[in-house]
């Protein structure tokens, strides 16, 4: 038996600490959102911006931090998932403040709820918040698999997360889409945490079911079927994102829930068959929900044609604004504070904050944007590949994969590939919930990088070394 | 787990190169469908964001903006007399789009246009805001004003054209509007009530109303009989009998004239015989008669660049019909532009020239970035029947119904002809008022118009001639292009 496998990824033995190279790359995550701010600045006033010190400064500070508590106490963690994140963040803030200035949207505001408040200054608090957060995983989780011990107390507590919603004076209906939750002045989406939390349960419980999952099944066509009594989870789980497709009305975090448990399920029990009756599960549930339920289907219509409903509904009105927003982009974009995204209108700087970066940044910009994320997914894969233990690779893969999956259905839903959802660019658009709850994504991931890359601690001196002899019989 | 682990990994890679792909669907397949999307609204804040350019006529902008404040169109439109340069500037609203030449040339006047790049880069760099480049227009103003006067009150519609270039000089319609009062973002009530007007103050009567021509088409029908060897000398005897039959049918052409039987085609021109013509238009034969009016422009929409309607020669009617046709009665009907091309070919000696109302298009910094060169469009007729026509609307002047329009300048001839169209069921209807003609002097003629009066308030119906009511705006016309060249 060896001890080191599969370790064509991250090498684990010897690795090199890449804490220098995080900094250099941190100094370019703070430098170009600042560049995008001055950028910002000279198109709307035709003079650098005021705040830019305090901004440049903030960005910096908070990077700072974050990266020294790294170095501190995840000294091997991977070294590009802090500047990624950090630099996300950082040109979200700049897209924020550039809508703040928008006069179409603060006259709406004024219009619609009397005054405006600039978003920009807001965000960058749940953005200190967020490395709170971020710096409080890294100090408190000293080994991932502390998080083991909490399996069923996070399968209660994400199922509490996810009802919130439907409390009656507690959910708040959002556009059509019930993911809010109003607490004493603050809006909450509970769904942003309830990620973190079901990875963790998922993980927990597929680490110690796998075996029952993945042996005992029958052969069936080329497929190893599971046994009856082994259904039982996937299919809760099916009933839940359900249930949060009708009640929520929200196909987002529908998708997002069950996708994540199929990945999971497929990576700890290594059997093709879950995949297939996962999608098959998925499209069955989806088209019979769709074909019943008034508003999914209405969601339906606005995907498929935004410009023939255009007129009536309010929904399919929205995505024209917002397709035209990345049709008027085109391959270079209007450049930063040029383009009129802000036709938009509601939500324009959260959950379509993505049509600003298309008209803003163009064809160009987005691909970028796409490529950040994909970048964050591949060193999430690679954390996972590389952990040592099952929990951690389980964990790791599902939180990058619930990572892909969001990036997919929003920014597919911006996009009009799938119908539209109420979920959020990760770090990009406005909202605490989200921007917290990703720092804390990236605190995982980052906690299990460093475990895995960390150089295993040399093996103790055996004092029977010597003495044993292999016996040839 | 490594194996699943590297398959979800492709997946999230896939789903990552789903987007990408979509993303370049949209952003760059679908791009141009969506921003010229009538939705987006994108093209009117980008055509309201600065200053537009402006339409220019003898060297003077006839257009401006303001400032008007708004969050999302900040410039709007006006008009220098809106209502008289309305049929050429067409209107620029900030909610209802644009026409002719503010839609046309929308991207010089906004400063899109590719040709502006070099402008719009080196503003970029010299930190000036985007500017529109100006049209420049072939327009008189002193013309435009006679004619706009002319009409008056009346329902109508004159075209002035340069013969030896095709440069309109006069483009009048009138019921007009201010294209001013619908250019800002809350004219909806002007809008609505310009829309359900009866007196349709926004159709160019000039360019898109089609009319039945009458008499006036008689020109095109003599033109077809020289060229076509029917008639050789236009002062001999045609054969024809008081009283001409119909082909096909058992009524009988009935003149208005007196004494049209067998006279020459120089005099049945000058009185406007209905029978004359129409024989000769038979003899000349259908198909004939529609080659010679296609050539003159008829069955085609002209590009000036705004465009007009097809003026109609039927195509396909049986000998009656297209006996009927040559008087310009029956099927024939005509864009007052059409006939302003037709009297302009006859004057230029038989060459048609392309009519056109765009002499420039002019960069913010007033280089020309493009200059409108005249074209011939075709030669309908020879220089020898050119002629002979020319002497025979002369003779109509001078001698006949059209001597309202004789300007009596030394050294200056005109040529025209006078048209009375009956229309409606049973010509119940007011009849509409023609003229057609040009101003010759030796060194060729400055300008060919074209009048039509719809209806003419106050007019008793006996009244109603071209020669009584459109001659004189004709002349006034000839007259401001003459005196305005000196």
């Amino acid at each position: 038996m060896s001890v080191v496998t599969n370790t064509t990824t991250i090498g684990a033995i010897e690795a090199p600490s890449r804490r220098n190279t995080e900094l250099a790359l941190l100094a370019f995550a703070v430098v170009i959102p600042v560049f995008a701010y001055l950028n910002v600045g000279l198109a709307i006033d035709g003079k650098v911006p005021a705040g830019m010190a305090g901004y440049g400064l903030g960005l910096a500070l908070l990077a700072g931090v974050a990266h020294l508590v790294v170095r501190k106490w995840a000294p091997y963690a991977d070294p590009l998932l802090l500047p990624l994140a950090t630099l996300l963040n950082g040109l979200g803030l700049v897209l924020i403040w550039r809508l703040d200035q928008s006069p179409r949207l603060i006259a709406k505001s004024i219009r619609d709820f009397g005054s405006f408040s600039p978003d920009a200054p807001k965000q960058m608090l749940y953005s200190a918040v967020g490395i709170a957060m971020f710096v409080g995983v890294l100090l408190l989780l000293k080994d991932h698999r502390v998080l083991q011990r909490y399996t069923y107390i996070s399968m209660v507590a994400a199922l509490v997360l996810l009802l919130l919603p439907l409390v009656p004076g507690l959910g708040a209906d959002v556009f059509g889409a019930k993911i809010w939750i109003h607490i004493g002045g603050f809006s909450i989406q509970p769904g942003e945490f309830a990620k973190l939390v079901l990875a963790i349960f998922f993980s927990g419980y597929l680490m110690v079911k796998r075996d029952a999952l993945a042996l005992a099944s029958r052969r069936f066509m080329g497929l190893y079927l599971p046994r009856g009594r082994d259904l039982g989870p996937i299919i809760t789980i099916w009933a839940v994102s359900l249930l949060i497709l009708v009640f929520e009305n929200d196909l987002g975090t529908s998708l997002l829930f069950f996708g994540m448990f199929v990945i999971m399920l497929y990576v700890a029990t290594e059997r093709t068959s879950w995949i297939v009756m996962g999608l098959l599960m998925a499209v069955a549930g989806a088209v019979s929900v769709a074909s019943f339920a008034g508003h999914v289907q209405a969601r339906v219509d606005a995907w498929s044609d935004p410009f023939a409903c255009a007129e009536k509904v309010a929904a399919c009105d929205q995505m024209t604004q917002v397709l035209m927003s990345f049709g008027s982009g085109g391959i270079l974009g209007a450049g930063l504070g040029q383009g009129s995204s802000d036709l938009i209108g509601f939500a324009a700087n959260s959950d379509f904050i993505f049509a600003t970066v298309g008209e803003e940044l163009g064809l160009t910009g987005v691909m970028v944007f796409l490529l950040f994320y994909g970048l964050i997914i591949e060193r999430g894969v690679r954390t996972a590949l590389a952990a040592r233990d099952p929990f951690g690779k389980l964990l790791a893969m599902g939180l990058s994969g619930a990572f892909a999956l969001q990036i997919f259905v929003v920014a597919g839903g911006v996009m009009g590939l799938i119908p539209l959802t109420g979920m959020t660019m990760p770090f990009l658009a406005y909202g605490g919930s989200s921007v917290i709850a990703n720092w804390a994504l990236i605190g995982i991931l980052i906690r299990i990088s460093d475990t895995a890359r960390r150089p295993a601690p040399a093996p103790a001196p055996n004092p029977d070394a010597e003495m044993t002899q292999v016996v040839r019989p | 787990m490594n194996k699943p682990l590297r398959r979800v990994a492709i997946f999230c890679g896939l789903l990552v190169l789903a987007l990408l792909l979509r993303d370049n669907w949209v952003q760059f397949v679908r791009a141009d469908e969506l921003n010229a999307h009538p939705k987006n609204t994108r093209v009117r804040i980008e055509r309201y964001a600065n200053p537009r350019g402006n339409i220019i006529v003898d060297g003077k902008p006839i257009t401006s903006s303001v400032d008007s404040g708004g969050n999302y169109y900040k410039y709007k439109r006006t008009y220098v007399n809106g209502p008289m340069w309305a049929p050429v500037t067409g209107y620029a609203s900030q909610v209802y789009d644009a026409n002719q030449i503010e839609k046309i040339e929308d991207g010089i006047l906004t400063g899109n246009d590719d040709r502006l790049f070099f402008d719009r880069t080196l503003a970029m760099f010299t930190g000036e805001k985007k500017k529109g480049g100006d049209v420049v227009t072939t327009l008189s103003g002193a013309a435009q004003k006679a004619a706009f006067e002319g009409l008056g009150d009346k329902t109508g519609a004159v075209v002035a054209i340069e013969p030896k270039t095709g440069k309109i000089l006069a483009l009048a319609s009138t019921p007009s509007y201010d294209p001013s009062t619908i250019a800002g973002s809350d004219d909806e009530k002007a809008w609505v009530a310009l829309n359900e007007a009866k007196s349709k103050p926004m159709q160019n009567r000039a360019l898109r109303e089609i009319y039945p021509p009458g008499s006036v088409f008689k020109v095109v029908t003599a033109a077809a009989a020289l060229e076509n060897g029917k008639v050789t000398d236009i002062n001999a005897p045609t054969d024809t009998p008081e009283g001409w039959k119909i082909p096909l049918s058992n009524r009988e052409m009935v003149n208005h004239a007196r004494g049209c039987a067998n006279t020459s085609l120089n005099h049945a021109l000058e009185i406007s015989c209905n029978s004359v013509f129409a024989k000769l238009g038979d003899d000349v034969g259908r198909d004939k008669m529609v080659e010679m009016a296609e050539k003159f422009g008829f069955n085609a929409e002209q590009f000036t660049p705004v465009r007009s309607s097809a003026s109609v020669f039927d195509k396909h009617s049986d000998r009656g019909g297209n006996a009927l046709s040559s008087i310009g009665q029956f099927n024939t009907a005509t864009t007052p532009l059409q006939m302003a091309m037709v009297t302009a070919a006859i004057a230029n000696d038989g060459k048609l020239m392309k009519p056109y109302m765009i002499d420039q298009l002019r960069a913010p910094n007033l280089d020309i970035i493009k200059q409108t060169e005249p074209e011939e469009m075709s030669r309908p007729v020879s220089p020898e029947t050119a002629q002979k026509l020319q002497q025979m609307m002369e003779n109509v002047v001078s001698n006949g119904t059209g001597g309202n329009a004789d300007l009596n300048m030394d050294g200056v001839k005109v040529g025209g002809k006078t048209g009375t169209a009956q229309h409606g069921e049973k010509n119940a209807k007011r009849p509409y008022a023609w003229f057609i003609s040009y101003a010759k002097t030796s060194e060729g003629s400055p300008v060919a118009v074209a009048v039509v009066v719809e209806d003419s308030a106050g007019t008793d119906r006996e009244d109603i001639t071209g020669g009584g009511l459109a001659a004189p705006i004709a002349k006034a016309v000839m007259k401001a292009v003459i005196k305005a060249r000196g």
